[in-house]
């Protein structure tokens, strides 16, 4: 061996116990490369994106009060399913709508880059008309009081329906004027349902029968209510991306991250050499558990997103930095590969979990405080700090240990030690 | 080689100093451009199938007749030249109906358009974001203050927001001289400075907290410092060298969207590195040798043991 003079640096143990942790070394990289391999195309696939990388509308409305219908929490809910289902209408895919503290309701439409059509859709006024056979109005969603679901007593799923006084004179005029006939009712211009008049109701009160389930039931119900009782609502905010400008933003924040990555882990691998490689099998590992979380949360990837994952990776690498060099300390006094280490390892974790503690303290008030995109910067970078703790701790340590236990490397510069430079700088710390 | 930080602590604080001049009178001057997140307001990207020029453009929005004359047009995809066909423009907040009459117009003057991008900002939420980003900070800036006053002193605690505030400054003084948007996303990027910042001091002083504890009688707060910041200032630099690279990397090979964003970080980043080891330090062992001169005492190890 070169390193004759270097025998102390030798792990203890026998030839066995070196095979052993030969094994365990090249076995857990290799696993590690394979799955980094064949997984990260697919799981980075999976991720849902966000609107500014596919493309697509997103709108921000806010219900104002007016004299005849202040915001309440039920109307703003009846909002929310007005558009949830004229958007279903649409037939785009995955569009979401959400309701947003008292009076915001957002609504993102994937792939839909045309806002004024959006908005037409959304913000017209729900019409709720009652028609007689002969396509005639006979009464509006004015003359509508509530609408209920219930079970009745056959066990039928109905929506009970309530007239106000106007409402159920009209609707006594109808029913009388069309035993045997069909009525029926739409909703923005839509047929809801169209039952046959059995007899005359003049209690202001009537029966839809023919939901199929209970949940039904309601649905109908909430849409009569939701006819009958539109609050205003404004347009605060439209963002549309166009599909060619998500697509360009994706490629290219794909190629930064790549380009980001391959720099950082070329870096490491000259300043560190092997040890830089463990770094490296370590921020594959990292890569992929936080993928896999994002996927397992469902979470969308935005732009922001990407730069909050970018920034953690940076962080990751923190954390193997200050071990390699507390290592380096700790070789420099005299310890062995083994013990330096160890060493380094615990040394090091008390700057490590102050370092991330603080930056978790930034991340925290942003997800708290924050929202839209800042928020989901934040949780990313928040996930990073806590799978990176992992990554960097467990899996660096786990892979140096086993890679040092080989016995095949024992000169330290191989760790990143370089003799001269150290000494200066760490033993004598800049002492006089 | 002699390795010696703190002893030119003069040249630290009058650079900073400095700097930190420059980028208030140009915070005066020159003002802040922020975007539509925080004015409100309506922007289209736009795409022509001819290059067009900035005038032309404003003809041809004006032509709307929508009084749209305070608008500002910007060529965007060419550096130096009259005409491009990527244009933006940005003008006060229109509804979805004005917008569409606006590339209308444009259309009509100028042949085929693409809107890439339209975004409109009611008056209303830009506020609300002002008013966020205020408050997120000084949260943030107050437990922050807290953690470390818990796990240090509140001497380090101080030194280290100096050390933060004087990054903020040099990033909004960079961002006020060349002009460059201030948009939703800027606050996080912010944030995130003030994390890295803040964790750069940590691993400082985590050492200055570590040799305390070891060091000889004798020592002086510089010694002590400097031995410190020496025995970290590999790992410092290249955190820093890893964390340039991934923002680098966003900057120059990144979309459009992320760009400022990554400015942002790039010049918080190498500000913090800086501030965190030539001046918070310096500005601690100033305070901690004023503070004991004071009392008439030496600094010795049982004083540091207790002061840390």
């Amino acid at each position: 061996m070169d390193f004759a003079g270097r025998r102390s640096f030798y792990p203890r143990g026998g030839r066995l116990l070196r095979t052993r942790n030969c094994v365990k070394f090249f076995g857990a990289v290799i696993v590690i490369l394979a799955a980094f391999v064949y997984f990260i195309y697919p799981l980075a696939n999976s991720i849902k994106q966000g609107l500014d990388l596919q493309g697509g509308t997103h709108i921000v409305m806010e219900a104002v009060d007016t004299e005849e219908a202040p915001v309440t929490d039920d109307s703003l809910n009846r909002v929310v399913s007005i558009i949830e289902r004229r958007i279903n209408e649409m037939g785009l895919t995955e569009p979401i709508v959400q309701r947003e503290g008292a009076r915001r309701v957002i609504v993102e439409l994937p792939g839909e880059k045309n806002p004024e059509k959006a908005i037409e859709t959304i913000g017209k006024t729900a019409v709720m008309e009652f028609k007689d056979e002969s396509g005639q109005t006979r009464m509006t969603g004015k003359d509508l009081k509530t609408a209920k679901e219930q079970i009745d007593n056959g066990h039928k799923n109905v929506v009970s329906i309530e007239f106000t006084d106007e409402g159920a004179k009209k609707f006594a005029d109808l029913t009388a004027g069309n035993v045997g006939h069909r009525i029926s009712i739409l909703l923005d211009g839509d047929v809801l349902t169209s039952p046959v008049v059995n007899e005359p109701i003049s209690g202001g009160k009537a029966v839809i029968t023919g939901s199929r389930t209970l949940e039904d039931a309601k649905n109908l119900a909430i849409l009569l209510r939701s006819g009958a009782l539109p609050v205003k609502v404004q347009v605060m905010e439209v963002r549309t991306v166009g599909p060619s400008l998500g697509q360009d933003s994706k490629v290219k924040s794909e190629r930064a991250f790549a380009i980001g990555i391959v720099l950082i882990m070329i870096f490491l691998m000259v300043i560190y050499r092997l040890s830089g490689f463990v770094a490296n099998v370590a921020l594959l590992v990292y890569v992929l558990i936080l993928l896999a979380i994002l996927w397992y949360l469902q979470a969308t990837l935005t732009l922001p997103g990407i730069a909050g994952i970018i920034l953690s990776m940076g962080f990751a690498v923190d954390a193997n930095i200050l071990i390699f060099e507390r290592f380096k300390e700790e070789v420099l006094i005299g310890k062995t590969l083994r013990l330096s280490m160890e060493a380094g390892f615990k040394r090091a974790f008390n700057t490590i979990l102050d370092a991330n503690v603080s930056v978790m303290i930034a991340a925290i008030v942003l997800i708290v405080l924050g929202s839209g995109t800042v928020k989901g910067f934040a949780v990313n970078l928040a996930l990073g700090i806590v799978v990176s703790m992992f990554t960097a701790i467990l899996v660096s340590r786990s892979l140096l240990t086993w890679l040092i236990n080989t016995g095949l490397v024992a000169n330290p510069w191989f760790y990143g030690l370089n003799q001269k430079l150290d000494r200066e700088l760490k033993v004598k710390g800049g002492k006089p | 080689m002699k390795f010696d930080i703190v002893a030119h602590k003069k040249w630290w604080f009058s650079l900073s100093s400095i700097l930190v001049v420059l980028s208030i009178v140009s915070m005066f001057l020159f003002g802040f451009n922020f975007g539509i997140d925080y004015t409100g307001g309506t922007i289209l990207d736009l795409q022509f199938a001819q290059p067009v020029t900035v005038s032309q453009v404003r003809e041809g929005v004006d032509s709307a007749n929508l009084n749209l004359e305070n608008s500002i047009i910007q060529l965007t995809g060419v550096t130096e030249q009259e005409s491009s066909q990527d244009v933006m423009v940005r003008m006060r907040n229109l509804s979805s109906d004005e917008s569409r009459s606006v590339v209308d117009a444009l259309q009509a003057k100028l042949g085929s358009v693409e809107v890439k991008r339209t975004e409109s900002v009611g008056a209303v939420i830009g506020s609300e974001v002002t008013q966020h980003a205020a408050t997120n900070l000084l949260v943030a800036f107050v437990a922050l203050a807290a953690y470390i006053s818990f796990r240090f002193e509140y001497k380090i605690a101080i030194s280290a927001l100096v050390s933060i505030f004087h990054d903020l400054i040099m990033v909004l003084g960079v961002f006020s001289f060349f002009h460059l948007e201030i948009d939703a996303s800027f606050l996080a990027a912010i944030l995130t400075v003030v994390g890295y910042s803040m964790n750069e001091a940590v691993v400082i002083f985590d050492r200055v907290r570590e040799n305390t504890r070891t060091h000889r009688r004798t020592d002086t707060y510089e010694q002590l410092a400097n031995a410190s910041i020496a025995q970290s200032i590999h790992r410092s630099f290249y955190t820093l060298m890893t964390v340039l690279f991934a923002c680098g990397a966003l900057h120059f090979f990144g979309g459009e969207s992320t760009k400022n964003f990554s400015l942002v970080m790039l010049i918080g980043f190498i500000s913090g590195a800086y501030s965190s080891i030539c001046v918070d330090t310096s500005l601690w062992v100033v305070w901690k040798n004023h503070s004991n001169n004071k009392r008439g005492i030496r600094a010795t190890k049982t004083e540091t043991e207790e002061a840390v």
